[in-house]
């Protein structure tokens, strides 16, 4: 596609956008389709321009200014717009199709009688290649319908949350921020009264949780997290660790934010990865997962932890066997 | 590109939107001003070139017989083709596809998502129902093999790609007949079927490495009718457990094994739980995690299965 299309494409939706929306505000215009006053003009210059054959006055679509508003007409030919192209179909669909899936979302019904309106706008082939993408989002069922619910209401909500980096169960009082899906994962941010902080809870380790009557009271200071980089928020406050991991566990590089990943001569096919951490037990939790896969570098302190947990763990099979 | 190409473009559009048979291209060059200027040879490359680009935007522009005859082909864009049709949405059904379609987050299907809803949002959906509430989906697509496996798998053309598995050395070249993409878990698979191994395969995008390759023409294999994309990639992470585990759970830690208990007793500052066994390694690896925390009561494969990982643990933890 040459860099021209865009523009063309954009006029093709412009026109029909205008002709249905007679003297809409040029602020309007250039808000949804996000192009400046400029970009604007210059489209609307163009329309005089184009019509019918025979090119006369009586062809040419018509454009009008009434201060600053915009009335498009004697544009018949293109004043519907063109359909979805199979990819702009697979856009739409298919993430509407997924959150159809999540149970508990309030929106699901929405979404069902959307998405049968939207297949039947589709072109048979369109609607093909629909089928080429699937999203596998993870249930979170009742707790997602009330936490949206809490979050719509505006009320705080007591959650009994178990920690998996620290594998305890807290309780605490948050205040709702917004629900995000990450990874196929769903997670609640809060601005959280226990550690007045804002947090990101995920939805299916809330053991409970309860909308209490009071009116949520989100600081001015909460900012929401920037999920560019995913979930896992790497600080340089946070300690750096170093790991080397075998073949069959370099997935961790694709997993988790490391600052480094070096391929390592032995061995073969294994990596050194440095990350940072923002809690000391989870890696050990990590590196006793991977077993044999994984030997911790730096720090030591936690390389001994690591060795003591495992040796601790042995005991009892010990006595038994 | 230039007022004047866009001038030219939009012009030649309405004219085969608004004919009512096909026209030559005669015909086009001379009821079309811009088309009048040069010879009849930079005529004829500039009106392919311009065709191109509006069946690249999708355009369904068509070579059609002007008769039944079968001695003439002209051009021309069918209206019933060309729009949108009309899709009326409630204003609940029109904010729920605007939350949809901010679920990627990622450039190309991200892109479309939008000129997707502008479209909609031309077609009349009232764009103050697209306001945004306060649940926010996203998915990635970053990988780089994601767009062309995109495109071949809506194609139907097989592909081929370096493949690195664990980390056995040289990435492998694989041969595959996409049927599609799954996303689960924050990670992007491709589900189809392997040449080489004349077997379904499911491939991790992370782990491509290089361009992916077109090796066949357009539409030369059909997916199976019934296919499910994600139960090939959830069947491959998940085996059902048709076996017990007796585990013993110090009170009040190991939540994520809990959940999946199909009973539970305390017992002096434990619990003793029963857990579904499926794949012994995979289970086992979770509960190494949990170190002191946990202990395999059965079955024995699953016992050994652990102790082998704390051992190995305990002989690497400590460098020197």
């Amino acid at each position: 596609m040459t860099a021209a299309t865009p523009r063309l494409a954009r006029l093709l939706a412009l026109v029909p956008y205008l002709v249905a929306r007679p003297g809409v505000p040029v602020s309007e215009v250039t808000e949804v389709f996000g192009i400046t006053e400029d970009e604007l003009r210059k489209d609307l210059d163009l329309l005089f321009v184009c019509g019918l054959p025979g090119y006369s006055p009586g062809d040419l679509i018509d454009v009008s200014f009434t201060g600053d508003r915009i009335t498009v007409s004697n544009a018949e030919a293109i004043a519907r717009p063109l359909r979805l192209t199979p990819e702009e179909a697979v856009a739409l669909v298919v993430a509407a199709r997924s959150l159809a899936a999540v149970p508990g979302l309030a929106e699901r019904g929405s979404l069902d009688r959307a998405l049968v309106k939207l297949q039947a706008a589709c072109a048979p082939v369109v609607a093909e290649a629909v089928e080429t993408v699937t999203v596998d989002v993870e249930p979170a069922g009742e707790t997602l319908a009330l936490l949206e619910g809490a979050l719509k209401q505006g009320r705080r909500v007591r959650l009994t949350y178990h920690s998996a980096a620290r594998d305890e169960v807290t309780e605490r009082a948050v205040d709702p921020m917004r629900l995000v899906m990450v990874d196929g994962w769903w997670y609640l941010e809060a601005w959280c009264r226990r550690v007045d902080d804002v947090r990101l809870f995920r939805l299916d380790r809330v053991v409970a949780a309860e909308v209490l009557d009071d009116p949520a009271e989100v600081p001015a200071e909460a900012v929401p997290r920037d999920l560019d980089e995913g979930v896992f928020r790497p600080s340089v406050d946070h300690e750096l660790v170093v790991l080397e991991v075998g073949s069959g566990a370099r997935w961790v590089a694709d997993y988790y934010p490391c600052e480094r990943v070096e391929e390592v001569a032995e061995p073969a096919g294994g990596l050194r990865l440095a990350l940072r951490v923002a809690d000391p037990a989870w890696v050990v939790r990590l590196v006793l997962r991977l077993g044999a896969q994984a030997t911790l570098v730096e720090p030591e302190r936690l390389a001994v932890e690591v060795r003591d947990q495992a040796q601790r763990a042995l005991s009892p099979y010990a006595a038994n066997d | 590109m230039s007022q004047r190409k866009l001038e030219r473009l939009m012009n030649l559009l309405i004219m085969l939107l608004t004919t009512r048979r096909p026209l030559t291209v005669e015909e086009i060059r001379e009821l079309h001003p811009a088309y009048d200027q040069g010879d009849a040879e930079s005529f004829r490359r500039m009106f392919e070139r311009d065709k191109d680009e509006l069946r690249d935007l999708g355009v369904p522009l068509e070579t059609a017989y002007l008769d039944a005859w079968e001695t003439e082909q002209g051009y021309i864009v069918r209206r019933a083709d060309y729009e949108l049709p009309a899709i009326a949405l409630e204003p609940d059904e029109a904010a729920a596809v605007a939350l949809a379609a901010r679920l990627w987050q990622s450039a190309g299907l991200a892109e479309a998502s939008r000129t997707a809803l502008l479209k909609l949002q031309a077609a009349g959906v009232d764009a103050q129902a697209l306001e945004i509430t306060g649940v926010e989906p996203r998915v990635e697509a970053t990988d780089q093999s994601f767009e062309p496996f995109l495109a071949a798998s809506r194609a139907r053309q097989p592909v081929a790609f370096g493949y690195r598995v664990g980390g056995a050395g040289e990435p492998a070249r694989r041969t595959v007949e996409p049927w599609g993409l799954v996303h689960r878990r924050g990670r992007w698979y491709l589900v189809g079927h392997d040449r080489d191994r004349g077997a379904t395969r499911v491939f991790r995008l992370s782990r491509v490495v290089g361009d992916v390759q077109s090796v066949d023409a357009a539409g030369a294999f059909t997916p199976p009718a019934d296919l499910d994309l994600a139960a090939q990639v959830v069947e491959l992470e998940t085996q059902a457990g048709d076996r017990e585990a007796v585990l013993r759970l110090r009170a009040g830690t190991c939540w994520e094994i809990r959940r999946t208990a199909v009973g539970c007793s305390a017992e002096d500052g434990w619990d003793v739980c029963q857990v579904p066994l499926g794949d012994v390694d995979r289970l086992a690896d979770t509960l190494v995690g949990h170190g002191p925390d946990v202990v395999v009561v059965e079955p024995a494969d699953l016992r050994a299965a652990v102790v082998v990982r704390l051992q190995a643990a305990v002989a690497t933890a400590v460098s020197a």
